[in-house]
């Protein structure tokens, strides 16, 4: 099955386009919105800076098609900086507004010692996931979500802090580790992913 | 909370696992796809590729090889060596880098470090620094060990993770290939100097040593020879810093 896969201008999009190849999946890289909201599958990886992620949303136009995209219920999975452009702002780039489909702001983590948190940790499914499970996955990031938003299933973590380390609703996952990065694990779960509808 | 990572280092060469001690003397030790696979198998939290290819020829085999275990690796893939130029790093993301480590290049042109981590993240930008013991202290060592450069290691740590970097891999000259264990003051001294996750390398004999190391303030361990010649396992070393208290996926 064919899966389309925003360009955002990250720097790991061949381990992303590998993942899903190996999940069987037929990974096409786009950067028009024309068939966006029609197509079977929409991959939204990002690193980087919320800022200059939106900016290039926008600049692709992007933004309309993705935001349908998920409020009709249609497979995405959005990885790492994707999670947080669904937000409504990041205190990473203050007055930027984001995709708003997660009522929330992502802010930097304020109590761990060591950051960006660049490793491995735990993910831990709240009741009422079913494509979420318990386990350990690969994480890169500076800014986290803090609360999980109204009719959304979540997995937490720690870093310092307690944070959102996903959220589902039907076939729409949105985390902020890397599953393409986090083993067989991470292999599952893209693999229960690309099989949701 | 985070995991202690285990990182098994590949050093290839055109197209084949090599390992040296002291940066000298290869021999070598296997097909790279088929390392990169058996180490993820074992537990391998992320995967260390460095290029020691003598030759230009060796180096364009770097890229193919890059793409090989990118097909097949499921972990995250830092690459490393001999990058020289922002085409360099751009090449190896393309072809399934995670991470970029530099070393030599960036402190010749310490902007280096800072246009990657503008580009591409500093999650994505690794400084590998080499540091030699000298009265006292430890000096900054480049070209694989060849050249001294009179720095001090650890101002170099500190300038390196204002400039953007993400991660350090620290190597000891002295002990590198040796099995003597890492230089664990070494490690106190870059650790506590910088607040970016800290990888030891070059040393490793048995897991006694990675718990020292990570004990000393390393969030991972970069380990080779004692994988390749297949004296220990990535879970047999991760069962033992499990009993020393060091949390672990597993």
């Amino acid at each position: 099955m064919k899966v389309l896969v925003i360009d955002t201008g990250t720097s790991n999009l061949a381990s992303m386009l590998a993942a899903l190849k190996r999940v069987s999946l037929t990974p096409e890289v786009i950067t028009t919105p024309e068939r966006i909201e029609r197509a079977d599958r929409v991959v939204l990886p990002g690193v980087g800076a919320f800022g200059a992620g939106m900016r290039r949303l926008h600049d692709m136009g992007m933004a309309p098609p993705v935001f349908a995209r998920i409020e009709a219920g249609r497979p995405l999975l959005a990885v790492c900086l994707g999670l947080q452009l669904l937000c409504d702002a990041s205190t990473e780039s203050p007055g930027v507004t984001g995709l708003g489909v997660l009522p929330a702001t992502v802010e930097r983590f304020e109590v761990a010692e060591i950051v960006p948190q660049l490793g491995w940790n735990k993910v831990k499914a709240d009741e009422g996931c079913a494509l979420l499970q318990d386990g350990y996955a690969y994480y890169a990031n500076s800014y986290c979500l803090r609360e999980v938003p109204e009719g959304w299933s979540a997995a937490h973590t720690h870093h310092g802090e307690r944070f959102v380390a996903a959220v589902e609703r039907g076939p729409v996952l949105a985390t902020q580790f890397h599953p393409e990065l986090s083993g067989a694990w991470g292999h599952e779960l893209m693999a229960r992913w690309g099989a949701s509808c | 909370m985070l995991t202690t990572r285990i990182l098994p280092c590949l050093d290839v060469d055109g197209g084949r696992v090599v390992k040296g001690v002291k940066f000298q003397g290869l021999r070598d030790a296997g097909d790279p796809v088929e390392r990169a696979v058996a180490y993820e198998a074992q537990g391998a939290d992320e995967l260390v590729m460095l290029d020691v290819s003598a030759t230009p020829q060796g180096r364009g085999n770097a890229t193919d090889t890059v793409a090989r275990v990118r097909a097949e690796l499921r972990i995250p893939l830092t690459v490393g060596g001999g990058v020289r130029t922002d085409a360099d790093a751009e090449r190896l993301l393309k072809a399934g880098a995670d991470k970029v480590a530099v070393n030599t290049a960036a402190v010749l042109d310490p902007s280096f470090l800072s246009r990657m981590a503008e580009r591409y993240g500093s999650q994505c930008t690794v400084l590998s620094l080499d540091a030699a013991e000298r009265d006292g202290g430890w000096e900054l060592v480049i070209k694989s060990g060849h050249e001294r450069t009179g720095k001090d290691a650890v101002q170099w740590a500190r300038e390196a993770a204002e400039l953007g970097a993400g991660e350090i891999v620290l190597t000891s000259w002295d002990r590198d290939g040796t099995r003597s264990g890492y230089d664990l003051e070494l490690m106190r001294a870059i650790s506590s100097a910088v607040r970016i996750p800290v990888v030891a390398s070059g040393g490793a004999a048995h897991a006694q040593h990675l718990v020292e190391a990570a004990k000393a303030g390393a969030s991972a361990l970069l380990i080779a020879s004692i994988l390749h010649d297949g004296d220990t396992t990535v879970g047999e070393l991760k069962d033992a810093l499990a009993t020393a208290g060091l949390e672990v996926r597993r």
